[in-house]
């Protein structure tokens, strides 16, 4: 299924209910080391719970999810930061009142404050000049292009292996969400494996090695992004407006 | 005493009591900027803290009026009693969060603030049950050398006060603003789901914040008792109050707001029983606060935020 990868992250039959609401079900999802796999579905399909449950906010009532071979759906959310996993969150959720080098600071909040540390700040700054040049302004007076760079910059600080993107194209102008997918694609490129929740799906699909596409709780459709973009289905109900860009 | 010198006198007293007030209102200030919570056990800690305070003085032979040690004795004494003080608050607070208020975590509604005024009655009833009803004399160890202008004077012990307060609201600004604890305090104040995924234990945290907040409440405990030489199980209620006034009157939450705040009181009380009598301070005082919730409903330096949902 993952073209020969070893596999970074599975979902064995993972079901998760919010009260007696079933919210993902018999869910199985398989990245591969390397990957961009973006997730596509409708409102209230799972997506965000897909995100929760994979950093521990939520917990699988049944199944399993597996970070590299090892169990990680009991362990607190900050075991699973340490082993590599780091989110984006939706909307970006900058901590406003802390400057934007504080934020970064947060990001690597569970690894130890070594030489790596410069190492890492350089590297979100080499990626972002922006982020450098505003690293001493409080992050809730930045603009909502520059929060993105900061919520993807204070992920790389963590230094994941994976990173979970929840809508990373939210609430941002056509330009930003061009160069945040560009951005998606060069950190993908240095080895960081990348999970991510899209509405945009003609953008996410443009990017991304493999989709999955949830409904109501379920995987109805996986398989490469080519042929996703291809897909009857997924043309009907996500790239919709796929034509009204282009056109 | 000339106008002049009587005001002065009680500015300088009012800084003292207000300093008082401050520390008291940042533990309210910092478990509210975290968990949104009123924690009126809080009003109790700091009567504890005066008993515990009273207790190590004794234990050194230190009670009622005399001034048996000078110098670096009684320095060593005070620092000592200061200390024993506010760890054992600190752990106090640490033990009521744990017991009464982890339990309570993501119940929504006010069942964990009403907890805490039940908390509040088991403390002081414990405290009247087994140390009495009656007011007890606190220690009065410090020479009354003063430092005289015109015909006010300031204390050493008014020094003291000025003194020990700077020290530890500026560790405490320090702890937040520079150290990782401090950072992952004020990540959580701003955004706990967001801390949480970037990794910080969140009942750490909580456990710092109850800490702190009921260490400094300690302090005041102590700082209570030098300054009025008396205690007794119900001291908590009134100064607690004030103190609670002078967090919301800066901005609850915000910890220069609850510095502040404690000034603002302390000064009001000094001068509204100079100048208007004591009887009236709390009216004066609960109306400024009625005033600043009208007209700033954030408080002095608070700012309104939207609604966590």
């Amino acid at each position: 299924m993952a073209g020969g990868l070893p596999p970074m992250l599975e979902f064995r039959n993972v079901n998760t209910y919010y009260g007696d609401l079933h919210v993902l079900k018999d869910v199985n999802y398989n990245l591969g080391a390397g990957e961009i796999i973006c997730l596509l579905g409708g409102n209230a399909c799972g997506k965000s719970t897909t995100m929760k449950t994979i950093m521990g906010i939520v917990r699988p009532t049944s199944g399993e999810v597996v970070f590299e071979g090892e169990r990680i759906d009991r362990l607190p959310t900050a075991e699973r930061v340490k082993r590599g996993i780091a989110p984006v969150l939706e909307a970006r959720r900058l901590f406003p009142r802390m400057t934007v080098f504080e934020n970064l600071e947060m990001g690597a909040f569970t690894r130890k404050r070594g030489a790596d540390f410069d190492q890492d700040l350089e590297r979100v700054y080499t990626l972002f000049p922006r982020v450098k040049e505003r690293r001493e302004q409080q992050a809730g007076t930045l603009s909502g292009g520059e929060q993105q760079m900061v919520a993807i910059g204070r992920a790389l600080m963590a230094r994941p292996k994976l990173i979970c993107m929840d809508e990373p194209s939210m609430g941002l102008s056509p330009l930003f969400v061009e160069q945040t997918f560009d951005i998606i694609q060069q950190i993908n490129r240095q080895g960081v494996t990348i999970f991510m929740v899209e509405q945009n799906a003609a953008m996410a699909l443009s990017i991304a090695h493999r989709a999955y596409v949830l409904q109501t709780g379920r995987v109805v459709l996986s398989g490469p992004a080519a042929e996703m973009r291809e897909n009857e289905h997924v043309r009907d109900a996500y790239l919709g407006e796929m034509q009204v860009v282009a056109a | 005493m000339s106008p002049f010198d009587l005001l002065l006198q009680q500015f300088v007293n009012g800084l003292s009591l207000g300093a008082m007030y401050a520390l008291l209102a940042l533990g309210f200030t910092i478990v509210y900027g975290i968990m949104e919570l009123i924690n009126f056990s809080h009003f109790n800690v700091f009567m504890i803290g005066s008993f515990v305070a009273m207790g190590v003085l004794s234990l050194f032979g230190l009670s009622g009026q005399t001034v048996l040690l000078h110098g670096f004795p009684l320095v060593g004494v005070l620092v000592v009693a200061l200390v024993v003080t506010m760890v054992a608050c600190g752990m106090l607070g640490v033990g009521i969060e744990r017991l009464a208020l982890r339990p309570l975590r993501g119940v929504q509604g006010p069942m964990a603030m009403i907890t805490t005024i039940g908390v509040s009655y088991v403390l002081s009833n414990a405290v009247m049950l087994t140390m009495g009803a009656n007011t007890k004399n606190f220690p009065n160890p410090i020479p009354s050398v003063a430092l005289h202008i015109g015909t006010a004077q300031i204390t050493v012990f008014q020094f003291i006060i000025w003194a020990l307060s700077a020290v530890l609201m500026g560790g405490l600004y320090l702890f937040v603003q520079r150290s990782k604890l401090g950072k992952a305090m004020r990540a959580t104040a701003q955004d706990p789901d967001a801390a949480l995924m970037m990794g910080v234990d969140v009942n750490r945290v909580i456990m710092t914040a109850f800490f702190l907040g009921s260490a400094l409440a300690g302090a005041a405990g102590f700082i209570f008792g030098l300054y009025y030489n008396f205690t007794n199980f119900g001291i908590g209620f009134t100064a607690g109050l004030r103190a609670f006034t002078a967090a919301v009157l800066g901005g609850i939450g915000n910890i220069p707001g609850a510095m502040i705040g404690g000034l603002l009181i302390g000064l009001i009380e000094a001068m509204a029983g100079q100048y208007i009598g004591a009887k009236w301070a709390d009216v004066i005082i609960f109306s400024l606060l009625v005033l600043v919730l009208v007209c700033r409903p954030a408080g002095l330096l608070g700012r309104l935020a939207p609604t966590k949902s």
